[in-house]
């Protein structure tokens, strides 16, 4: 079915950011049983249901204007969230023709990609883009490729050189992280940028999901979900801006939480960067708030369990820990072991 | 285990007394794309059995339309490289595993020095539209015998030029592996592909110069060494497989029907690792540790041992 787009919506200030009926029964909740740990839930990225988030590589939702939108906002105040290292040149190349190819073949109502030889033709309908270029070619394009074609698709992208046995994060386009910061991250393995996630190191998670990630082949991408929550419907929770919604999680109440707390999920998507061997690293972002998740009364019941029974570690590592009890006495009413008692 | 890609072989040609070229065309679609150092695993059906063979893609990998491949004609064939050499004609279907890149030259190298021995040279032919089109600093030392695994001398003296350093040893001339790699420019990385003695030796010589491992890269492609028949149980089926002396125990599987996630074929890249519940095993990978190696082995490359039924947690 065709994607239709919502008028222009915001991710800060008065945060007008709402999901549609069908936008909350496509989101994608992450939990399959009433707790959660770490583990390596990594799975090939096979195409699942059409419609659901899974149905195509890059994921376009009714959103999309909006968040590029954002993404242009945040790249106004602070152009470097968008970093490529001379080396990674040829990866950005990838990355600008594997979306490119995907989403003109995936949703040729919006997009059309005509190819010959090195001299191609882009059009993105709902941007209003039409533009010919030289592939190879960064003078032909308004800006460097990876700017350009990460300005016209949602969600993060980092570009993962891979040698001596790990992948470093030297590039990426990195506007919407859930607390983290790729000015911050970049150059290091991903052993490095993993460092302060408690628990999960000793479980070896890491160990096993580098081997597995090392591995990927050309067009056998994989993925998974992660998780966190937000206060806001705020895309932009990077490091930098830590002063602008950090206290944020000192405003909840009872009377608020339902509108204010979101739950955040991340569809982590990685394929094989053909040409230049680099891992691609999506992190498509969805937001729902507690009381559009709660539409569905078997999320909430299960979400009230997740995050009463959460270990303290992984609590303080999400930065829930000053809501949390907030969130888990709201959530509380969905769950019959809790209203039966 | 990743679905293979059907190809026509659209063009071959014999380029040495043993060296035999193969150009494949997709049969449906496009090719996947692939990058410097790359390599296919041709599957091979041969009768009863079936082979697997890796060779590397020696291509530009900005053409999008065509692999090449190089086979050496193996003097003690299992039966692969003489099915390429005398059955393969133009026009021919082969099921190809999808392009996997172990070999890969560093973006960190400041200079890159390539050591290719006979056939060896197959996966730098990849590399050199890449290092010549980002300008990089590089020399390839080229060791063959003259007029038998001499391919692509040629167009590699015309393309590189001073470059190029070669070595026949039909005309006395050897790799001089402790001056090169005695002399080089800080932040040089060093790549070999060839015979395991040439691999060996040049590993050997680095190591003794100081040279850190990291810096040292090499890919070897060759039939998994023979050894003695054995037999392996698989505990969660209850069955029994024979694996003969020139099978693989990866090959017996996979003929059995048993699907095992591979890459390398060769017990470099840890894809095959498998756990083990009981049974001698004879380890010849490089890949598990001493530790990894009580409960887990690499069917491409390990045995069990004669006369011990090996258990496999399969």
């Amino acid at each position: 079915m065709p994607v239709t787009f919502k008028p222009l919506e915001s991710y800060r200030d008065d945060f007008s950011y709402r999901n549609s009926a069908q936008a909350i029964r496509r989101f994608p909740f992450p939990f399959p049983e009433d707790s959660y740990m770490y583990s390596v839930n990594i799975e090939p990225a096979t195409p699942r249901e059409p419609g659901s988030i899974f149905a195509h590589w890059f994921d376009i939702d009714e959103h999309y204007l909006s968040e590029m939108a954002e993404r242009g906002i945040v790249l106004e105040k602070d152009p470097e969230r968008c970093l490529v290292m001379p080396h990674m040149a040829p990866a950005a190349w990838d990355t600008l023709e594997m979306l490119m190819e995907h989403l003109a073949a995936d949703y040729p109502e919006h997009f059309e990609l005509q190819r010959d030889g090195d001299q191609w033709r882009w059009v993105n309908r709902p941007l209003g883009i039409e533009q010919r270029f030289t592939f190879g070619d960064p003078a032909s394009l308004p800006c460097e490729p990876l700017e350009y074609i990460t300005r016209q698709a949602q969600g993060d992208f980092a570009l993962l050189d891979q040698r001596d046995g790990n992948l470093f994060m030297d590039a990426g386009m990195v506007t919407c992280p859930a607390d983290w910061s790729i000015k911050f991250d970049a150059g290091m393995s991903f052993t490095q940028w993993h460092a302060p996630v408690p628990m999960a190191h000793q479980l070896g998670v890491f160990e096993r999901a580098l081997k597995y990630l090392l591995n990927i082949q050309v067009d056998h991408p994989v993925r998974r979900l992660n998780w966190t929550m937000t206060v806001n419907p705020r895309m932009d929770t990077s490091s930098e801006t830590f002063h602008e919604w950090g206290h944020e999680r000192s405003q909840v109440t009872a009377a608020n939480v339902a509108r204010m707390v979101h739950l955040r999920v991340e569809l982590q998507f990685m394929p094989r960067l053909p040409r230049s061997n680099a891992l691609l690293f999506g992190i498509r972002t969805y937001l729902i708030s507690l009381e559009e998740l709660a539409s569905n009364p078997a999320w909430a019941c299960r979400l009230h369990r997740v995050l009463r029974d959460l270990p303290d570690a992984i609590t303080d590592y999400k930065g829930l820990t000053l809501y949390r009890q907030t969130v888990v006495d709201w959530l509380s009413q969905y769950d019959p072991e809790v209203v039966a008692a | 285990m990743s679905a293979a890609i059907e190809v026509r072989v659209a063009a071959v040609r014999q380029l040495t007394p043993v060296v035999r070229e193969f150009t494949f065309e997709a049969v449906q679609g496009q090719l996947p794309g692939f990058s410097s150092g790359s390599h296919v695993v041709v599957h091979m059906p041969l009768g009863e059995r079936s082979l697997r063979n890796a060779y590397s893609l020696l291509g530009d990998p900005a053409d999008r339309q065509r692999y090449r491949i190089a086979v050496r004609l193996q003097d003690e064939s299992r039966g692969g490289s003489r099915f390429m050499h005398e059955q393969v004609k133009v026009g021919d279907r082969l099921q190809l595993s999808p392009p996997a890149n172990l070999f890969a030259p560093s973006s960190q190298a400041r200079h890159h020095l390539l050591f290719a021995g006979g056939i060896g040279i197959t996966p730098f032919l990849s590399y050199l539209p890449e290092l010549q089109g980002r300008a990089a600093s590089f020399s390839l030392h080229y060791a063959f015998r003259g007029g038998l695994t001499d391919a692509y001398l040629d167009n590699l003296q015309a393309s590189l030029g001073a470059r190029l350093h070669s070595y026949d040893a039909e005309a006395g001339s050897f790799l001089d592996l402790a001056a090169l790699l005695g002399d080089q420019p800080l932040g040089t990385h060093v790549y070999v592909c060839g015979p395991q003695s040439l691999i060996a030796a040049v590993r050997e010589q680095a190591a003794q110069l100081g040279w850190p491992a990291s810096r040292v890269h090499w890919e070897v492609f060759a039939a998994p060494e023979p050894g003695q028949p054995f037999v392996v149980q698989l505990a969660r089926s209850g069955r029994a497989i024979e694996v003969g002396g020139d099978f693989s125990l990866l090959e017996a599987l996979e003929q059995a029907g048993v699907e095992v996630p591979s890459l390398c074929r060769g017990g470099v890249c840890g894809q095959c690792a498998t756990a083990y519940l009981d049974g001698a095993v004879e380890h010849r990978d490089a890949f598990l540790s001493a530790a990894e190696r009580s409960t887990t082995l690499m069917p491409c490359v390990s045995r069990g041992r004669c006369g011990s039924a090996l258990l496999l947690d399969l």
